[in-house]
């Protein structure tokens, strides 16, 4: 039940709430007045997993029937299968025997020493072949009641009603075209509008302790995930926030969906007691909508890592990788000298079987088609060069692959349409004491995918951040030395040159570490985080004009709004103070701040991709008057009003402290007497009387000269 | 607008007074001489020697012969004003911490920290006439409930009729000076949520102003203990003052001192902040002190303010003309 219902029910029954001792009343035992809690669907939930002791036991059935005589035999046989998949315990393998006719029944009962092993016993030897006529049929000692109670006759299950369910997308039908956000700050986690024209923020829901550790959108915004003791959970819907699904999975550490929001991977990890085993791992994959369980993962945190540096505190998230597009087809998982890419209709393996390659250390999917491009570093001392393929999924075809030589490192970077694809080389000099840095840039799109070979101006300059423009053909490096390295864009095609890549131009001297381009293009903010202190630099490229420099002091983090519209920039609990966020016009322009202590996180709800095509935009773009207009209009109306209340706002705080004072004057007056009393007798009271501003104007003579003025006449 | 800077102390300041005609300004810091100035140019008339402690805080009789001071070295100390002497010593078990003289100047409330066993306390003493008569007995001792916490400060309300105290435990209380009964406290809701370290109250004492760690200052009225007003800052606030003339208040303090060598030096916001205080919103800052402002004044005429810092400074500000004229 809602507060507010609550509320409500309790005015007409004429409750007052101050007045009520919660603690004095007293339910009848098992009486839940038809109001159903939280607690008890966990409750629910949980029985499934009583433990009735007999977990380690399996029954296998299908046995042959055997006379005394050869009893110990097939004892003996069925002990050597089965040790080979789980300690048995002492006596812990029993044959019933007919009484009458001393033969076998064709079952017997073994007892592990753990449930885990028997469960493990149960998966490998179900379906075991014995010989042609006897194929094990192994079921769990705990499963005899269930299967008892099978119907002998099949049922059609009962069709359930049909629920509308709700308008998971409502949110973007709001009529003033405006961009959620989550913040978490203290205990709260708050969704609100990001209302640019009130400038402020408008609530839309806030909940206490809604999550354990951090919340997380979807990719296409339908739904917010929450982390927690149990498990992870989705909300969303029409006009408030609705638990929509639960997943179990106790203690999860970290999600992370598929890009077309139709699976859920969560992953928990469990230290381990002993600190040279490496620690646990599990995996699992829900389907979003149904909550069903697709498929687990379970294993040491080296099987989803690949050493390195990412493999010392556990896996390297996400562990699996999904592959670009709605689809949702294809996840490749990397771990020592494999890649392993799964495919979702049956969540198997792509032919039943990973790819081999020796030495991966990294993989990276196009963001909209199927092509893994893959890393694998120098070996044998450089006898092997290193290597760059792209790779077809699922027909496993190497489409193009570049050999490099002499190289440290590299770092694939996609365009967001999948156009291109840039690679970042370190390669070492000749001494092999320090390295430089190039790009291999690929054209997808273009037939037998070309590669071009990028180098800086100055090719010893270090490579600090690069990033795509998004939909766009340029991308941006930071490059230089630190504390005042250069900024420079490079197009993939200019009107000039459409097959090459060209410079743009070069920035020199800024005081940034970060790029961040917007969602639609065309604006960059060149940041300054961290050893900076917040330094921002709205930049266009289209005229490669800066817009406006700013700063928000100690700010860590920066996004976009999906829409390109707005930046926040928030600082977060890292720093003890001015925690909280600013929201600016994306030509930089504050439109409010915001302060909260303890200000953890901020994400913008994103926005599945626009239906309109390419050229309809491109029409848009052009008869823009003739849309803004409309808008423009709304928008003066919007600041009229608020001047309006401004004003009536500020008249009633003046009223209410004119109150105040009057009220504190005639007291005053009236304790007078009293006061003068305890001054023994002293009048003077001027003091205390209100000082006025007094405008007082006076004249000084500062200088007085004579001049003779000739008299015409 | 150009501060005069006032170097007289080698420790943190603590508080800052003027006396009722505005002339004479009284600072008191952690070394162990409260110092003595002329609040018009800032020169030093002199010092009052006999405190072996951090002093705390100070108060000035409204025709300016007494001083009252409290330090850390267990005593509150009567002192002639113009020749500096001493005229009488209370002693306690544990740092006296603020000190306030009432209307009419025969009483001075004093409150006293925990040490050792002894719970924090307000002490009213009698203030005699002629220092020769002086006794040291209290009139009245009024326990907090919490005596392990310290009362920052404790001022008389109107008419002697209640003494205001606000401290660590956040609560602001109300006592009756006669029945020693505590009257009133602030609502856990709408109160401080963390230390109150400073309260000024208004010439006519009819509201005062309380400044906490909490990063608020919040006004009330001081016979009902009603919140009126609240404002909001981004540092926590150790000094507070109201001016006179205008309707502004003013909050200062700073990034705790031992976290300030960590950040860049932007990040303290030693600045004194300006708030309308109908409007509860910022209308300018002053900045200047190199390290967190523990102290606040304003001239009586409302025309200059002095700020106290951390750094041993305190910084004489007289307004220029277009601050008195502000719109906002």
């Amino acid at each position: 039940m809602e507060v507010v219902d609550i509320d409500a029910r309790a005015a007409k029954l004429g409750i007052n709430w101050s007045q009520v001792n919660f603690d004095s009343i007293q339910l009848p035992p098992g009486e839940d007045f038809g109001i159903e809690s939280d607690d008890e669907a966990v409750y629910h939930d949980d029985q499934s997993e009583f433990d009735t002791g007999f977990g380690n036991i399996i029954v296998v059935d299908h046995l042959p029937v055997v006379p005394k005589e050869k009893f110990e035999k097939l004892e003996g046989v069925v002990k050597k299968i089965y040790n080979q998949l789980g300690v048995i315990k002492e006596n812990g393998l029993w044959m019933p025997v007919d009484p009458d006719t001393k033969m076998t029944l064709g079952y017997c009962f073994i007892e592990f020493n753990t449930p885990q092993e028997a469960q493990n016993a149960k998966e490998k030897s179900h379906g075991y072949k014995l010989d042609k006529s006897h194929i094990f049929a192994v079921n769990m000692f705990d499963d005899f009641d269930r299967l008892m109670n099978v119907r002998e006759e099949w049922e059609p299950p009962q069709a359930r009603p049909y629920v509308p369910g709700e308008n998971l997308q409502k949110w973007l039908t709001d009529d003033k075209a405006r961009d959620q956000l989550v913040i978490r700050s203290g205990p709260d986690t708050e969704v609100y509008w990001n209302d640019a024209r009130q400038k402020k923020p408008e609530p839309v829901h806030k909940r206490p302790y809604w999550t354990e550790s951090y919340v997380q959108w979807s990719p296409l915004g339908t739904y917010l995930v929450t982390l927690h003791k149990q498990g992870a959970a989705v909300w969303g819907g029409a006009d408030t926030f609705t638990r929509l699904m639960r997943y179990q999975h106790s203690m999860v550490k970290l999600v992370d969906f598929s890009p077309g929001e139709k699976y859920l991977v969560t992953y928990h990890s469990q230290e381990p007691s002993n600190p040279r085993d490496a620690s646990k791992v599990e995996i699992k994959v829900f389907d979003v909508r149904t909550g069903r369980m697709m498929r687990d993962f379970k294993g040491s945190a080296d099987e989803f890592s690949i050493g390195g540096p990412g493999g010392v505190a556990g896996a390297s998230w996400p562990v699996f990788r999904w592959a670009g597009g709605k689809d949702d087809k294809y996840f490749a998982k990397l771990s020592k000298n494999t890649i392993s890419v799964y495919e979702t209709e049956t969540f198997s393996l792509i032919d039943k079987k990973s790819m081999k390659v020796d030495n991966v250390v990294d993989i990276c999917w196009s963001p909209t088609d199927s092509i893994l491009s893959l890393f694998v570093p120098e070996q044998g001392g450089g006898n092997q060069p290193a290597k760059v393929a792209l790779v077809q999924i699922p027909s496993k075809v190497e489409l193009r692959q570049k050999n490099l030589f002499s190289v440290s490192d590299c770092k694939m970077y996609w365009q967001s349409s999948g156009e291109y694809l840039a690679v970042k080389v370190d390669r070492y000099t000749k001494t092999k004491k320090s390295t430089y840095s190039g790009f291999e840039l690929f054209r997808i799109k273009e037939r037998d995918i070309p590669i071009e070979v990028l180098e800086l101006d100055n090719k010893n300059d270090k490579i600090i951040a690069f990033a795509w423009e998004p939909k766009g053909h340029r991308f941006a490096v930071i490059h230089g030395d630190q504390p005042r390295p250069d900024v420079s864009f490079y197009s993939m095609k200019t009107t000039q040159n459409t097959g090459r890549v060209s410079k743009l131009a070069t920035l020199k001297a800024k005081q940034a570490n970060a790029l961040f381009w917007s969602p639609t293009g065309k604006y960059i903010i060149l940041a300054g985080l961290k050893g900076f202190n917040g330094q921002l630099e709205f930049f266009n490229v289209d005229e490669l004009e800066t817009m406006a420099t700013a700063e928000h002091f100690m700010a860590t983090d920066i996004e976009w709004d999906p829409t390109g519209r707005y930046v926040a920039t928030a600082v977060t609990s890292v720093h003890e103070m001015e925690n909280g966020f600013t929201i600016w016009s994306f030509n930089g322009i504050v439109i409010y701040r915001i302060l909260k202590d303890h200000f953890f996180q901020l994400a913008w709800r994103p926005r599945p991709p626009s239906f309109l095509t390419a050229e309809k935009e491109e029409e848009i773009a052009k008869n823009l008057k003739k849309y803004s207009k409309k808008y423009e209009a709304e928008d003066q109306d919007v600041s009229l009003l608020l001047s309006e209340q401004d004003r009536e706002k500020r008249k009633a705080l003046k009223d209410e402290w004119e109150k105040w004072v009057m009220q504190w004057k005639a007291l005053h007056e009236e304790e007078k007497l009293a006061r003068q009393n305890l001054r023994d007798g002293e009048v003077s009271d001027v003091e205390e009387d209100e000082y006025e501003a007094k405008e007082v104007e006076f004249e000084d003579l500062i200088d007085v000269t004579e001049e003779i003025v000739q008299e015409s006449m | 607008m150009t501060p005069i800077l006032m170097k007289g102390h080698e420790r943190p300041l603590t508080f800052l007074r003027y006396n009722r005609d505005g002339d004479l300004l009284f600072s008191c810091a952690k070394d162990h001489t409260p110092t003595l100035w002329l609040a018009h140019n800032g020169e030093r008339l002199g010092t009052y020697r006999g405190h072996n402690g951090a002093v705390s805080c100070c108060d000035v009789s409204r025709d300016s012969s007494r001083l009252i001071t409290g330090s850390a070295d267990q005593t509150a100390k009567l002192w002639d004003v113009k020749s500096g002497k001493q005229l009488f010593t209370f002693n306690f078990g544990s740092s006296a911490r603020s000190v306030d003289f009432s209307v009419g100047d025969h009483l001075a409330v004093i409150t006293t920290d925990h040490f050792m066993g002894v719970s924090s306390a307000i002490h009213v003493k009698r203030i005699a006439e002629d220092p020769q008569d002086q006794v040291g007995d209290s009139v009245l001792v009024l326990q907090s409930p919490d005596g392990k916490k310290k009362i920052n400060r404790a001022v008389w309300g109107p008419l002697n009729q209640t003494i205001v105290s606000g401290g660590e435990d956040t609560v602001i209380r109300i006592w009756d000076t006669e029945t020693g009964k505590l009257l009133k406290q602030s609502d856990v809701e709408v109160g401080h949520k963390e230390a109150i370290t400073s309260l000024c109250k208004a010439a006519d004492d009819s509201h005062f102003l309380t400044g906490s760690h909490d990063k608020t200052a919040k006004l009330w009225d001081m016979r009902s203990l009603t919140l009126i007003k609240s404002y909001t800052t981004v540092v926590p606030v150790n000094a507070v003052a109201m001016s006179p003339l205008l309707n502004h208040v003013v909050l200062g303090g700073g990034q705790d001192a031992s976290a300030v060598t960590t950040t860049d030096h932007r990040a303290g916001k030693f600045e004194a902040k300006f708030y309308d205080t109908i409007l509860e919103e910022e209308i300018g800052g002053v900045k200047g002190h190199f390290g967190p402002i523990n102290a606040l004044a304003f001239n009586p005429d409302g025309k200059s303010f002095s700020s106290g810092g951390e750094d041993g400074y305190v910084r004489l500000h007289h307004f220029d003309s277009n601050y008195f004229n502000i719109k906002i």
